[in-house]
């Protein structure tokens, strides 16, 4: 099978950059190798597609805005009223979700080449991060597997709390290598290590 | 201007599409009331006080909104998803 290209390309140059002196801030990498897809249900079947997302991945959600869970490289996360973010790396996930999920209770869509999906961990991230997004990236307000949909400098970005120094950030393929650069100014004052 | 959005708390404008006044009526689609039609698409009564608008949240869940805001002081007294408030007048109710 051929390979998928990063969109990152030269851009991503493993290693250590940055404030030297500052140690290593946060840590920067791509997560590869995943199925992205997006699930909207209709306005009275919310109840019913997060009990197919549950069946379909394991990963069981109240409908509570913004509420997520994470498992190991599984995660899912509501982004607006009735739409999750479903990933994982099993590449037969929209499959799954497709025999669970009938055009009764909502419709899917595969995002998985359209997105890069960046994640960023360790000390410096909630800082890093506050740079270049307006929200609350504090635990209080923003809680551990909860999702958020944001904007960075009019590009639209979806955000998910992984753990209490880790985020995965979704952005568009096409803006990825811009981001990431971006994302790498923003992250030069603390250090970072590309890994 | 900060707009607390119903799904996502409290957003920076930025991430905000005006969408225009909430009080208007769309007259019956077969209507042939030239009156009615101009009024709908031109007449705007541009009060100084509280008025009800139509945001989008582009820049966050993407869902249109019904704001109340008033237009001197830019205090926002209330927002809800324009979805609910179109299934309470539905239902009978008033937004
Ligand atoms: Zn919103």
């Amino acid at each position: 099978m051929a390979e998928r290209q990063s969109p990152l390309g030269a851009f991503f140059v493993p290693g250590d950059h940055g404030n030297a002196a500052a140690g290593v801030g946060v840590t920067l990498r791509e997560r590869k190798n995943l199925s992205i897809v997006q699930v909207t249900a209709w306005i009275d079947t919310i109840p019913a597609v997060l009990t197919a997302i549950g069946s379909a991945t394991g990963l069981v959600l109240q409908n509570k805005p913004g509420l997520g869970r994470v498992a190991g490289e599984k995660s899912v996360f509501g982004f607006a009223p009735g739409r999750y973010f479903v990933v994982g790396a099993t590449p037969d996930l929209e499959l799954r979700l497709r025999s669970a999920i009938s055009s009764d209770l909502g419709t899917m869509i595969d995002l998985t080449h359209g997105r890069t999906v960046i994640r960023i961990g360790g000390p410096g991230s909630e800082w890093v991060l506050s740079k270049l997004f307006a929200i609350d990236f504090s635990e209080h307000a923003f809680p551990i597997a909860y999702g958020r949909a944001t904007l960075h400098h009019d590009i639209h970005a979806n955000i998910q709390r992984i753990d209490d120094e880790t985020f995965d950030i979704y952005v568009f393929r096409t803006f990825a290598r811009s981001f990431w650069q971006t994302l790498g100014h923003a992250a030069a004052e603390v250090g970072y290590r590309v890994e | 201007m900060i707009i607390k959005c119903p799904y996502c708390g409290p957003r920076d404008v930025i991430e905000f599409i005006y969408q225009g006044d909430a009080t208007r009526k769309r007259p019956e689609p077969a209507s042939t009331d030239q009156a009615a039609w101009n009024a709908y698409v031109y007449d705007r009564t541009n009060t100084g006080g509280s008025h009800r608008e139509f945001w989008l949240h582009g820049g966050g869940c993407r869902q249109h909104l019904v704001v109340t805001r008033d237009m001197s002081s830019h205090a926002i007294s209330s927002v809800a998803l324009a979805r609910d408030v179109a299934a309470s007048i539905n239902d009978g109710g008033r937004a």
